[in-house]
């Protein structure tokens, strides 16, 4: 059938692949954004430049201290969430009795700043990150040839997802999130640290972000602009899924990589927008978003 | 009365929200197990003497002592773990908990909280309710015995209840007052928001009249015949 079409299932098949490993780095990033967004009400612009750190801290890690990818699979999102932290406690804990708005053009500036910073530092021509031995070379599937390290990318951004989703849906601490993000003032008055949890819950949301820049230094060259092209596409991602859902913005970020992948496929010229243009559709016929509650 | 009896003492409490000022220096004490009302007209202070307790209407001043303790520059969250414990107006249940997870939220903050069975006797309904349910698809009744049963546990031994029975069918009003009832036996010790005067006579042992942001009166519940058309005035009912 697909040869009919004029498309051979090897070129689908490795569209499809693409377009889920895209998609996994949609679903770690809008997860964090999700997180972050339902708690502190506030929209991290500066994810994007969180997730190239992730990159760089690994990278570092690697050629400054000799730390390889597994370590700095723990040890990169451990650090690039205790900056978070930094973050929240001297700005961002500042505005939360102010508009939504100041936290926005707040994470916005610090976005530029970060990525200036290492611009400035390593220059944009990206620097090379080595596949970790075990996860180099690739599988002969039959019907498409599967890179090792990009089928761990996936299996990798899985757990991570369904892990968060598990602990924020089906745990006490999960319950405790929850009911902080509904009416933080009542789970105050019950004994609850919630300036605590909002501190945590960012560095949380953050260290995800820094996880899946990880993820990605070794397929994507490591440079300073990485989580600038990429956080664009996320934004597009939360808003379809809707701001908040947690399982729907997992959901969200996997589908539309998998859109996309598609679209590469049938239409090759509507690949960058089709994202948008599904964003667009869905703010005019559901604006609270495909998972969203209506507000 | 002597001085080492009162457990919570209320004194000069005036309370702002943002430049509005609603609390005029309110006074009042409640005993170790005692039950006390505040009764007054609708936006006489009531719940906000509640709530400046508790110290989530932040602008506040004068003193509100705790076994001698002054919480007046405490956070919520350091008042919530001295045991005092607040079942809110608008109830407050989590929608996106389920029954189970709103009863268990609150942390234990000391022992002597009572056993979830024991909770659970109390209120059967929430057992029948206890699985799978979301919180706020409970009725009306359901939610105000949610929102009281989940502060019992957590060891608080001063409830602050604000309008428990507002809204709610006759039948169910007086389910809470056998629970209010069943609470003082256990030692608790009470502090009621009503408007629902009968309601009040039927459980308290003391009322406050609270009116314009200031303690007016206060009648034992022992002396409320003599006291019924003095009551009628402060209230207009």
């Amino acid at each position: 059938m697909f040869e009919l079409l004029g498309i051979s299932p090897p070129v689908l098949m490795g569209q499809l692949l693409l377009g889920l490993i895209n998609g996994s780095f949609y679903a770690v990033l809008s997860l964090g954004l999700a997180v972050i967004f339902g708690l502190l009400n506030i929209i991290n612009f500066a994810h994007g430049a969180l997730y190239m750190m992730g990159a760089f801290v690994a990278w570092m890690l690697l050629n400054y201290v000799g730390i390889g990818y597994w370590p700095a699979l723990i040890l990169a999102p451990i650090i690039v969430g205790a900056f978070g932290i930094l973050l929240e406690r001297t700005m961002l804990s500042r505005l939360y009795h102010l508009d939504h708005l100041y936290g926005l053009l707040l994470t916005f500036g610090l976005a530029l700043i970060i990525q200036g910073l290492f611009r400035n530092y390593y220059g944009i021509s990206g620097l090379p990150y080595q596949i970790p031995e075990v996860l180099s070379g690739g599988q002969n599937l039959g019907f498409m040839f599967l890179p090792n390290y990009r089928g761990w990318v996936v299996v990798a951004s899985i757990i991570v997802c369904f892990g968060t989703w598990f602990m924020i849906e089906k745990t006490r601490l999960g319950a405790y999130l929850r009911a902080a993000t509904e009416n933080p003032v009542l789970v105050g008055a019950f004994g609850v640290n919630v300036p605590l949890m909002i501190m945590l819950t960012y560095g949380f949301g953050v260290a995800l972000a820094g996880f899946a820049g990880v993820l990605a230094a070794p397929i994507y060259s490591v440079n300073p602009n990485m989580g600038a092209d990429l956080i664009i596409v996320v934004f597009a991602v939360v808003v379809i899924g809707g701001m908040g859902s947690i399982m729907g913005a997992i959901l969200t970020g996997y589908l539309l990589g998998i859109i996309e992948g598609l679209t590469r496929v049938f239409y090759p010229e509507g690949s960058a927008v089709v994202i948008f243009v599904i964003m667009a559709i869905v703010l005019m016929i559901k604006p609270e978003g495909l998972f969203g509650r209506p507000a | 009365m002597t001085e080492s009896d009162v457990l919570l003492k209320v004194s000069d409490l005036h309370g702002w929200y943002g430049e509005s000022h609603v609390l005029h220096g309110i006074d009042f004490e409640v005993r170790e197990g005692e039950v006390v009302t505040l009764l007054g007209r609708n936006g006489a202070g009531k719940t906000s003497t509640l709530l400046a307790i508790m110290g989530i209407l932040a602008k506040r001043s004068g003193s509100v002592t705790f076994r001698g303790t002054e919480l007046i520059d405490m956070q919520p969250r350091h008042i919530a773990r001295l045991g005092i414990a607040l079942c809110p107006e608008e109830r407050g249940i989590f929608s996106s908990l389920s029954v189970e997870e709103n009863l268990m939220l609150p942390p234990r903050i000391a022992d002597g909280g009572l056993s979830v069975e024991r909770i659970y006797d109390l209120f059967p309904n929430l057992r029948e309710r206890r699985s799978g349910n979301q919180g706020t698809k409970l009725s009306g009744g359901e939610q105000q015995m949610l929102a009281m049963a989940r502060i019992l546990r957590t060891g608080a031994r001063v409830l602050l209840l604000d309008e428990p029975t507002e809204g709610l069918a006759p039948v169910i009003v007086q389910q809470i007052g056998h629970t209010i009832e069943a609470l003082k036996n256990e030692g608790f010790t009470i502090v009621l928001v009503e408007q629902n005067f009968r309601f009040a006579a039927s459980v308290a042992d003391r009322h406050y009249i609270v009116d314009q942001g200031k303690v007016v009166d206060m009648i034992r519940n022992n002396e409320l015949e003599e006291n019924t058309q003095k009551l009628h005035d402060y209230l207009g009912v």
